[in-house]
């Protein structure tokens, strides 16, 4: 097969528009979706605008758009979202530590390994499934009611949890746990070999070792991976749905509405786990599916700025933490 | 030991002796309890992952399939076949309880289908873009752009769908343009806003796949006179295939699982139809909607949110898997 240099350089003129055409293609499919980002911002934050008042974070739902609020929402978010990361924390970083510095090659690590990326891929309406039947009815045992009497206080324990924060929360905290572990794992495996060897060297354990050492030094990596997944926990609707937490709802869970409901009855702390809850992406569903208009389109945009701007904060702080440790740290 | 004195030297043919309990007989200690106790507890930790596993497969089948006196599942109620068959989805009809998922299923499909047209083309053209031309600068702001639109939550791409694509950009071109009915909730709307949402998972994934072909393959191309455009989709793309199409099935797999986008944008009637402009019932937002109206426990209604739940839970799982395997069985392992 022979070609005459006429021919080679019509091919290459082809093949130059060829592949200007595709790197054209390539920059628009890229740039288009900053566009979206852009465009969806503006269109939620104009529609939001009206119902944008200091009202709106300080009171609860109500039946009329101009004084529907979100302080409900808000609360609710904060005490799921803590006791989230207080359960699913120690758990993941337990798991990771377990599996980078414990761990032998074997079937049962490799079998939990599988089971963590299959984990990660299971839809969060599935999660929520399980956290109806597990924690919400607990398999139905029969309804009753454990008091601890503390002598300051009674805290009363439903057993099952019912529609209470600590349900969603161990739900969320399941749903976390997967991203959580793998985060901690790419953290454990990035701290350098060196370190372990230095401080097994002077005679630490290996618990020393880890816990004084590898841990420190893992901790922005750790932490931005907590950050991340509880971001992801917040905005969760599916699995809170699933669970039947309520939508419509005029107090806090525990009832501390506001901070001197807190300075004058702070036993009722310890009723918060379990008491009823709704979220903010659980309110923002609500109110699009309200009939009146107003609620579907500027109180939900509103309930979606609140939610948008608490899911950057937490973004931000999580690119500060990891990089004010990674100024400190250098090997 | 002074700096001037001998090291002490033992004669080669010296027997050493150990003495007794010495460091090299394992004994007991409390350190070594405490260590051990401390292993134990992070096992725990690492098997609550397996028993989350166990109980979801548990809970699923419990209501759908297991079978023992006293307790009859689902599919003791609704043969498989007619399950599996019947074309007609209607729980909520007193008397006139139909179960084939069919309808639900097509629902699904409709979405995603569309979601793949629009997020795999688009998050592969991203990744090629950001990983063989993209400058520093237009990287530094396209990456955290994309990772922001990848963490907004999924009632906000529902909303987006439902109050923004199909009043403002779907019903103006496809009823005023081409005269098609196109009805307020609608399978096309959801797909596209589930599309979106994919995009960056796709371009993310992809990227790293991109970015981990090494630069002497590109080196070789462009020595042998090749573009940049027959180097990125001639060499590039193929060498990091197996990434790319682990890629695409993860970000399938989480559009059948999206819940709310669905739910929100695509409304909530099952029907079968293979036409987007419909208002369909996907898997999952016949789940929540069912859980939201308080289905009496043990009825046959609420042993179908479970039937449907154990359908979807396979179909994300077997897609998981495959998307692992590829990744295995297909690397191209590159020195």
């Amino acid at each position: 097969m022979s070609q005459t240099p006429e021919n080679f350089s019509a091919n290459l003129a082809w093949r130059h528009r060829m592949g200007w055409l595709f790197a054209a293609t390539c920059r628009l499919a890229t740039w288009a979706s900053v566009v979206f980002l852009v465009v969806i911002l503006l269109v939620i934050v104009s529609r939001a605008w009206p119902r944008l008042t200091p009202e709106f974070l300080t009171h609860f739902d109500s039946y009329k758009p101009e004084s529907a609020g979100m302080l409900a929402g808000i609360l609710g978010s904060f005490w799921l979202i803590l006791f989230t990361g207080a359960i699913c924390v120690p758990i993941g970083v337990g798991a990771a530590i377990y599996l980078e510095e414990y761990a032998r090659s074997n079937w049962l690590t490799r079998f939990i390994q599988l089971n963590i990326s299959n984990l990660a891929g299971v839809p969060s309406i599935v999660f929520g499934i399980l956290g109806f039947t597990a924690f919400v009815r607990m398999f139905g045992v029969p309804r009753t009611a454990i008091v601890l009497a503390l002598g300051f206080a009674d805290v009363r324990i439903p057993l099952p949890f019912g529609r209470s924060v600590i349900a969603g929360s161990l739900t969320l905290a399941l749903l976390c746990l997967p991203v959580v572990i793998i985060a901690s794992q790419e953290a454990l495996r990035s701290v350098p070999a060196s370190l372990r060897h230095a401080a097994l060297a002077l005679g630490a354990t290996k618990w020393q070792t880890i816990s004084r050492q590898v841990l420190p030094a893992a901790m922005p990596g750790i932490l931005t991976g907590v950050i991340l997944a509880l971001s992801r926990a917040l905005g969760e609707t599916a699995p809170l749905a699933v669970l039947g937490a309520a939508y419509f709802i005029t107090f806090a869970p525990g009832r501390i509405n506001s901070a001197s409901d807190l300075a004058q009855h702070p036993d009722r702390l310890l009723q918060v786990p379990f008491d009823q809850f709704t979220a903010m992406p659980l309110q923002i569903y609500n109110w699009v599916n309200e009939q009146s208009r107003d609620f579907q389109q500027q109180v939900s945009a509103a309930g979606i700025v609140v939610l948008l701007v608490v899911l950057v904060l937490m973004n931000g702080s999580a690119i500060l933490i990891r990089q004010h440790f990674q100024r400190k740290i250098r090997w | 030991m002074t700096a001037g004195s001998p090291p002490p030297t033992t004669p080669a043919n010296a027997q050493v002796k150990v003495p007794r309990g010495s460091s090299l007989k394992r004994r007991f200690t409390w350190n070594g309890a405490y260590e051990k106790c401390i292993r134990i507890v992070l096992l725990g930790c690492a098997l609550v992952s397996v028993i989350t596993t166990a109980s979801i497969v548990f809970v699923l089948l419990y209501e759908s399939v297991l079978w023992f006196p006293g307790h009859t599942p689902f599919f003791g109620k609704v043969s498989l076949v007619e399950f599996l068959t019947a074309t007609q989805w209607t729980p909520q009809f007193d008397g006139n309880q139909h179960f084939g998922i069919l309808p639900l299923i097509c629902g699904t499909l409709l979405t995603t289908v569309t979601a793949g047209a629009i997020g795999l083309p688009m998050g592969l053209a991203s990744a090629i873009y950001l990983s063989e031309y993209a400058s520093p600068q237009a990287r530094s702001i396209l990456k955290p752009s994309l990772e922001l639109l990848a963490g907004i939550p999924t009632v906000v791409y529902g909303y987006i769908g439902l109050f923004f694509l199909t009043p403002l950009l779907i019903k103006p071109v496809l009823t005023g343009v081409f005269g098609l009915s196109v009805d307020g909730f609608n399978a096309l709307s959801g797909g596209i806003v589930v599309g979106l949402m994919i995009m960056p998972m796709v371009a993310s994934l992809s990227e790293d796949v991109l970015r981990a072909v090494p630069s002497s393959l590109r080196e070789a191309g462009y020595a042998l006179g090749a573009t940049k455009y027959d180097v990125s989709a001639k060499i590039i793309v193929p060498s990091a295939l197996s990434g790319i199409i682990a890629a695409f099935l993860l970000a399938l797999s989480r559009a059948i699982g999206e819940t709310m986008a669905v739910a929100i944008a695509c409304g909530n009637r099952p029907q079968l139809t293979l036409n987007p402009l419909r208002q369909i019932q996907t898997m999952t937002s016949f789940i929540v909607n069912m859980m939201k109206g308080d289905t009496p426990v043990g009825s046959i209604e609420y042993q179908s949110l479970y039937a449907v739940a154990l359908v979807l839970f396979l179909i994300t799982l077997t897609m998981n898997y495959v998307s692992q395997w590829i990744l295995r069985r297909y690397r191209e392992a590159y020195q």
